[in-house]
């Protein structure tokens, strides 16, 4: 070993001359005598990872094995060779046989993904929860029910309600499900179940009851009635939901963080390898921003949080200031400053906005959730501000829309690095991307769409020829805009290597490929969840790479994302993730 | 048991004069406490010399009125609204510019302290028509009109005589059952927007009528189908904007009739207040004899199909 024995020589060399040259001579018995506790010092000071490999997404030093940490910062990746250049350290080898990447970044999710765990999962689909319990996915409504029993049996106050979220009726052959087969849980208690889509919520009789609901004469579109007279307990739209909701556990409130929504939330990130993620409409609600200042403080709190202030609630001009107040308040784990803006509603529940020739069944076409006036008077104000603005944007009408007023917005307010990104953006043609780029405004697209939903578009919502462009990745970068992609957790799991799974593959849940030609290569995808989401929200000088300089973020994986063949993407396994240089492994959540 | 809370939806564009409606109502309230819902607050949502007290989420109107944001959550603040003491004695809801006022009005209609509320939409009679043509806004502008009880047509003071005249005709092709109404800077009587009070019979002559409405009240006879003569006050030709009243069948059991444009509700109630019918409508337009032969037919043979 007589290389290694040189290394620890110049180590030592090195070490000792950083530290003692300014030293006199004469203090040099006392340095000693302190020297095992400075030397102790540096050497937790600086933490050189050894790995099976490092996909840095570094252009200049794409791959390594080594890298060294110091300060909750990388502080150089390479060889052994390169990184103990620096001087002492601790070597730690745990990660020798894993590799690591960047952290990643989720440039689209909700915290209410963490908040729906204390809830009932009902979803068709196996999803993992925040302490790693694998949940089978339920393939008939005698299995729903079986579970909301349960979880029923499970609870002390009888009349407490049950909520279940995640039912997916498309699955189950579009079964329509009413308050007959809820009763079955409870007819003592409320019980309500939340579709995946978020837009329609299914309840028993006592909920409706509590709601003051079940009688006869209910006049409205989204509360079906069934022959008695009585609502069946199928409620549609937010505006059908609310009045009931609160009875069973989906209070309009489930859209703010709480505080253990967020902690399951960073534990679902340590599980995913994310180590910054947006919580995309938050109301920040003063105490919710207490709230979540104090638990992103705590020592073992594992990610960076950046939620984005909605817009409605407050004129653009009250939205400003206050979103410019809350910037100000930002600290290394939160961070504060952005708006979040929704154009439209979703294709799914054809609320979306389309162009001609709208939807492919014939619906009427969806509503707008601002006033065109209004969209272009926050963007104006905010790129005026320096304020970044996020718009959801589904519909090519709306993503139309958001083009025009922000062209015009930008002409007034010109800011040469305002990266206002275009949010879900799922029927946006190529000469929209086009468009996209010439303004400067970045695409964070719905990837895992595709997947779950694909086979409804193609045949039911917007038909074959715009099922194949949606969330159009290729056209994006060959248009020259900067991508991410998103699960819109909790619609979909978090989970940014199966985003890249579905970016890379477009295959639907029917196994099918749509939309060959839309495809992006796995570097790509793995730019897309690293560099490219921290570019959406201008991090990416700070995360999104593992270089000199960047926090030592890191994603912990089981085996090579770029070695495996694309189809086995989602599958990999993650050991837990690095965050600001401190370590989280899934197993000790 | 109390009674359900009336409430209004104030709908249209942006522009359409929504809030210059709303402070106008609430100048002339007439001793009502009214709650304003608006969805933010925006530039000034109430006329400042009416504010007495304002803070996050409040603003305090002269008079007992109150203006709150429900920013997104339309539902709850309904409830806190019910819930407050005094209660308010009609609630008024101005919607987003691109909120359809019906779906808001079904909504309401769902709570249980609520009534039916009346959907009242305002058109800009100087961009109406080139708004429904709009390539982002045509089909929501069109929505908005189609679910309007009462259409208020403003800044009639902006163009000429013959234009005010195309664009109502306009409206009322587009909505045939809708009443519609053209009014500059909101002036109407505030019981066109609110309905006529409960107490009646109202005096017209403290209504505020301003010039241009009239609010006529009618001895009601008895009648073989109470249903049948609240539909038949949907005729448009009668120029009734509003309507409300007690009205006893052969029976003798008693009715309350409320109409709003061509939406009429009928509901058996008890008591035993005169049988008489409130009519609202513009003065040149209230036909007022046809409206007293209506009610003082001895059987009011049901002209079926008005409705």
């Amino acid at each position: 070993m007589p290389v290694l024995h040189l290394q620890r020589l110049r180590k030592r060399l090195v070490s000792s001359t950083a530290m003692q040259v300014a030293l006199p001579i004469a203090r040099q018995c006392c340095f000693n005598r302190g020297l095992s506790h400075v030397a102790q010092n540096a050497m937790t000071n600086t933490t050189v990872y050894v790995a099976k490999k490092i996909l840095t997404m570094n252009p200049s030093r794409p791959e390594a094995t080594h890298v060294a940490v110091r300060d909750g910062r990388v502080l150089a990746a390479g060889d052994f060779s390169e990184v103990s250049a620096w001087g002492d350290h601790t070597l730690d080898s745990r990660f020798a046989d894993k590799v690591l990447m960047p952290g990643f970044v989720e440039g689209h999710a909700h915290t209410m993904e963490g908040s729906l765990w204390a809830k009932v999962y009902c979803g068709w689909f196996d999803r993992g929860d925040p302490d790693g319990r694998v949940w089978p996915g339920l393939k008939s409504i005698d299995a729903v029910v079986a579970r909301l029993s349960e979880a029923a049996d499970a609870l002390d106050n009888p009349t407490a309600p049950v909520s279940g979220w995640q039912l997916d009726p498309i699955y189950l052959d579009n079964v329509r499900v009413n308050r007959a087969d809820l009763d079955r849980v409870s007819t003592e208690r409320p019980v309500g179940v939340l579709h995946a889509s978020g837009h329609i919520l299914n309840v028993n009789s006592k909920a409706l009851e509590l709601a003051g609901l079940l009688k006869p004469g209910v006049e409205h579109p989204g509360i079906p009635l069934g022959d008695d007279g009585l609502p069946t307990g199928e409620l549609k739209g937010p505006d059908a939901m609310t009045p009931v909701g609160p009875h069973v556990g989906f209070a309009r409130s489930l859209l703010d963080a709480d505080e253990d929504g967020v902690r399951n939330f960073a534990k679902l990130c340590v599980r995913t390898g994310t180590t910054t993620i947006t919580d995309l409409a938050s109301r920040m609600e003063p105490d919710t921003v207490e709230m979540m200042l104090r638990v992103t403080a705590e020592d073992d709190f594992p990610i960076c949080l950046v939620p984005l202030r909605f817009f409605m609630g407050l004129s653009p001009e009250d939205l400003i200031k206050e979103v410019a107040s809350l910037k100000s308040r930002s600290t290394e784990r939160l961070r504060m400053g952005r708006i979040k803006v929704v154009a439209d509603g979703s294709i799914q529940g054809f609320s979306a906005r389309l162009r001609w020739p709208g939807y492919h069944n014939g619906a009427e076409n969806g509503l707008w959730y601002i006033a065109p006036d209004q969209l272009g008077e926050i963007l104006q104000r905010a790129l005026a501000a320096g304020l970044q603005v996020h718009t959801h944007t589904n519909g090519d009408q709306a993503t139309q829309l958001l083009l025009e007023k922000f062209a015009s917005a930008l002409q007034t307010a010109p800011h040469p690095d305002h990266r206002f990104t275009i949010q879900h953006c799922q029927l946006a043609d190529a000469a929209q991307f086009r468009q996209a780029a010439k303004l400067g405004m970045c695409v964070n697209l719905f990837a895992n769409h595709h997947f779950y939903w694909g086979d409804e578009h193609y045949a039911l919502t917007v038909g074959p020829d715009r099922a194949l462009r949606m969330n159009a990745c290729r056209t994006a970068l060959d248009s020259g805009v900067p991508l991410a992609i998103h699960s819109d957790a909790p619609v979909t799991p978090l989970g940014p290597l199966f985003t890249a799974w579905a970016a890379v593959n477009r295959i639907t849940s029917s196994g099918r490929v749509q939309g060959e030609g839309e495809r992006i290569s796995v570097t790509e995808a793995l730019h897309a969840i690293t560099l490219g989401a921290a570019y959406t929200l201008h991090m990416d000088g700070e995360v999104g790479s593992i270089e000199v300089g960047k926090r030592a973020d890191f994603a912990v994986l089981e085996s090579d994302p770029t070695a495996c063949s694309p189809g086995e993407l989602k599958d990999i396994g993650v050991w837990g993730t690095v965050q600001g240089g401190r370590v989280f492994a899934a197993a000790d959540l | 048991m109390t009674p359900p809370l009336p409430a209004t939806v104030i709908g249209g564009y942006l522009g359409a004069g929504k809030t210059t409606l709303v402070n106008h109502v609430l100048r002339h309230a007439n001793g009502l406490r009214l709650a304003v819902l608006v969805n933010e607050f925006g530039a000034l949502p109430i006329d400042e010399d009416l504010i007495e007290a304002e803070s996050d989420k409040l603003i305090s109107i002269a008079g007992g009125c109150i203006c709150c944001s429900f920013g997104s959550d339309l539902t709850a603040a309904l409830i806190d609204l019910c819930a407050m003491t005094p209660r308010p004695d009609h609630v008024l809801i101005e919607s987003s510019g691109v909120a359809m006022p019906g779906a808001i009005a079904a909504s309401v209609g769902l709570i249980e302290a609520y009534a039916p509320p009346s959907v009242v939409v305002l058109a800009d009679t100087e961009t109406v028509q080139t708004q429904a043509q709009d390539e982002f806004l045509g089909d929501t502008t069109l929505r908005q009109l189609h679910d309007a009880h009462l259409i208020i047509q403003s800044k009639t003071d902006l163009v000429a005589e013959p234009q005010v005249q195309a664009v109502a005709a306009w409206l009322a092709d587009t909505n045939p059952r809708a009443a519609v109404v053209a009014a500059a800077h909101g002036r109407v009587p505030a019981s066109v927007v609110l309905g006529p009070g409960n107490e009646l019979p109202v005096n017209p002559h403290t209504a505020h009528a301003d010039a241009l409405f009239a609010s006529e009240v009618f001895a009601v006879e008895p009648v073989t189908d109470p249903s049948a003569l609240a539909r038949s006050l949907a005729d448009a030709e009668l120029g009734v904007v509003r309507a409300k009243g007690f009205v006893r069948d052969r029976s003798g059991q008693r009715f309350l009739i409320q109409n709003v444009g061509a939406r009429t509700s009928l509901k058996a109630v008890a008591g035993e207040a005169p049988s008489q019918m409130v009519c609202i409508g513009r003065r040149d337009q209230l036909d007022t004899d046809a409206l007293a032969r209506l009610f003082s037919a001895k059987c009011s043979a049901p002209a079926d199909g008005v409705a």
